[in-house]
């Protein structure tokens, strides 16, 4: 039976989120019977990083074809891969919007579903999701023989935990060449790009006030943008604000923004989906002030006033200031 | 350029969820409904590339009756017709199964484009759509916030992670997601809401296309998040709060 886990490259460096997976499979198998795989055009320095780490193998699947990722290329490459070292058993992968992009339809290509986003695993295994953009959370158990795919979220698991595994001297790494054609590939992606120049740095904001949508409309804004300033704070946003254009989307906090760990976050009106939790969560101190004392945010702050923003906010400004 | 779009009907982002009894989903009786997000920005994209080149935009939607009134809101809003796939057991199907349900549907349509939303805001799998271009054999692109045709076939926007997008040229017919915020929606119209009324909608049963309920995924058990810190609540009037926090801040948690 085999165990893949799944490494994911960017800037020629595995993912941090990899390694968290990689403690998630450790709920699964011993660490000697997981098989890393670093999927792309090169992948020698990545199998020579993941060589260390505490599995049983590695194993590089390389094709020009790799390069840049698309999703025919790399679910044809791992479908290969997955049915030449049956039975697969386990596919664990990193929940990341390059896997969320490709998995479904390889999971599916081998008459599995991915069970996505997952956050916990108990005995069973019984896997952990959230539902209702985190008001609840779900659990879910894989049914039948077929191999199971996992994807985990990212800091869900802790990557610090493979440093109590024994160093046992680095991996072997096998070469793994699967048969692509030009012709697989249908989409055609271009580089990256940004759209603006970045004139604010979240990134090393010591606080920050974020604002959601409870604040109803942009004429609003200025109340929250006070509260900032009181705090000397950078003010940040929820996607919605950003969607509709009430803040620049490089003032974003969230999976598809900016991923910020200040001293102090104050979440004004956010209901705590986990696309804005995963951006923010490692922030030192949580404050949120919302009206809905079951929204999500509350289950990661450190310091919650339920009430009306509308009251709360000027009220905070005015203490901050008298304080 | 002939369009189908999936949408879903998911509880109203605001309505108060409860537990049902036996723990497996929540209590629907009193539950208000609303159109997915992702997949109101779909049938937009669907409804502004058809003001651009023409066609027809088909909305496809499985589930019990209720589901019809978020089709005819589609109808509403500019679609052609509805599809509307009567399943009272939706939740017991995995992703995979309701895409089963949503191709065989789409199939025969042999539509240029499939659009849908990148995840729905009950479930939040975000895998029917990738699935669905798996089981119809359509290249596919995810967390798309603009489409463009071309001679070629489609140049699409897609969102990477922290602020990064790039562009993809594909052929047609293709299926994307939509991600949120790439286009503004609109509001039915009362002459929209008035001509939906004579638009065509076919309901099919889930039990007529005969795909087999075998969920190789299942959904156990459903709970209040675990908390993962003890949260300090700080009660009183908002003046009183707004005191006691600041005074926490500095003295507590020492960021002030």
């Amino acid at each position: 039976m085999s165990f893949f886990l799944v490494l994911e490259e960017r800037g020629g460096h595995i993912e941090r989120v990899s390694w968290e997976a990689l403690a998630a499979a450790h709920r699964l198998a011993p660490a000697g019977e997981i098989t890393a795989v670093a999927i792309g055009a090169e992948t020698a320095a990545l199998a020579a990083e993941a060589a260390h780490k505490p599995l049983g193998k590695v194993v590089r699947v390389e094709h020009p074809l790799l390069a840049p990722y698309t999703s025919d290329g790399f679910s044809a490459a791992l479908y290969q891969l997955f049915q030449s070292q049956s039975p697969t058993q386990w596919v664990v992968l990193p929940h990341t919007y390059q896997v969320r992009d490709y998995a479904p339809a390889l999971a599916c290509r081998m008459g599995q579903v991915l069970i996505g986003d997952v956050t916990g695993i108990e005995d069973g295994p019984v896997f952990t999701r959230q539902l209702l953009q985190g008001r609840l959370s779900g659990s879910y158990r894989h049914r039948g023989n077929g191999p199971c795919f996992v994807s985990v979220q990212a800091g869900a698991f802790r990557a610090e935990a493979l440093n109590a595994h024994a160093n046992a001297g680095p991996a072997p790494i096998e070469i793994f060449t699967p048969a692509l054609d030009p012709a697989q590939i249908r989409t055609r992606p271009s580089e990256p790009f940004r759209e603006s120049a970045q004139t604010v740095d979240l990134g090393s904001a010591q606080r920050i006030v974020s604002v959601g949508r409870g604040i109803k409309a942009a004429e609003n804004l200025p109340l929250v943008a006070a509260l900032a300033q009181a705090l000397g704070a950078e003010l940040a946003a929820s996607r919605p604000i950003c969607d509709n254009g009430w803040l620049p989307l490089e003032r974003q906090v969230g999976s598809s923004g900016h991923t910020v760990a200040p001293r102090l976050y104050l979440a004004v009106g956010i209901s705590g989906a986990i696309q804005h939790l995963v951006g923010m969560k490692g922030s030192a101190c949580i404050v949120a002030i919302n009206k809905d004392p079951d929204a999500p945010i509350f289950e990661v702050a450190d310091y919650g006033i339920v009430g009306d923003l509308f009251e709360v906010v000027p009220a905070l400004t005015e203490a901050v200031k008298a304080g | 350029m002939k369009i189908v779009v999936a949408i879903k009907q998911v509880p109203n982002r605001d309505a108060p969820v409860r537990i049902a009894a036996g723990g497996k989903w929540i209590d629907e009786s009193d539950l208000e409904w609303a159109m997915n997000e992702p997949d109101a920005h779909a049938l937009e994209e669907a409804l502004q590339l058809k003001e651009q080149h023409g066609g027809e935009v088909i909305v496809v939607s499985a589930g019990p009756e209720r589901v019809a009134a978020t089709i005819r809101e589609a109808l509403a809003k500019g679609a052609d017709r509805g599809l509307h796939i009567v399943s009272d057991d939706l939740g017991a199907r995995d992703a995979l199964g309701v895409a089963r349900l949503l191709a065989a549907v789409i199939k025969p349509e042999n539509p240029d484009l499939v659009l849908t939303g990148l995840q729905s805001e009950d479930l939040g799998l975000g895998q029917t759509g990738v699935i669905l271009a798996e089981l119809l054999g359509l290249p596919h692109a995810t967390l798309i916030l603009h489409v463009e045709k071309t001679d070629a076939g489609l140049k699409v926007k897609r969102e990477l992670e922290e602020g990064w997008f790039q562009s993809i040229d594909m052929s047609l017919p293709a299926l994307l997601t939509m991600q949120s915020g790439g286009n503004k929606l609109r509001y039915a119209t009362l002459m929209g809401i008035k001509r939906a009324k004579s638009k065509e909608m076919r309901a099919v049963s889930a039990a007529e296309l005969g795909i087999e309920l075998a969920p190789v995924v299942t959904l156990e058990q459903i709970s209040a998040p675990k908390k993962q810190k003890s949260t300090q609540i700080l009660s009183g009037s908002a003046k009183e709060a707004a005191a006691a926090l600041v005074e926490k801040l500095k003295t507590e948690a020492r960021v002030l």
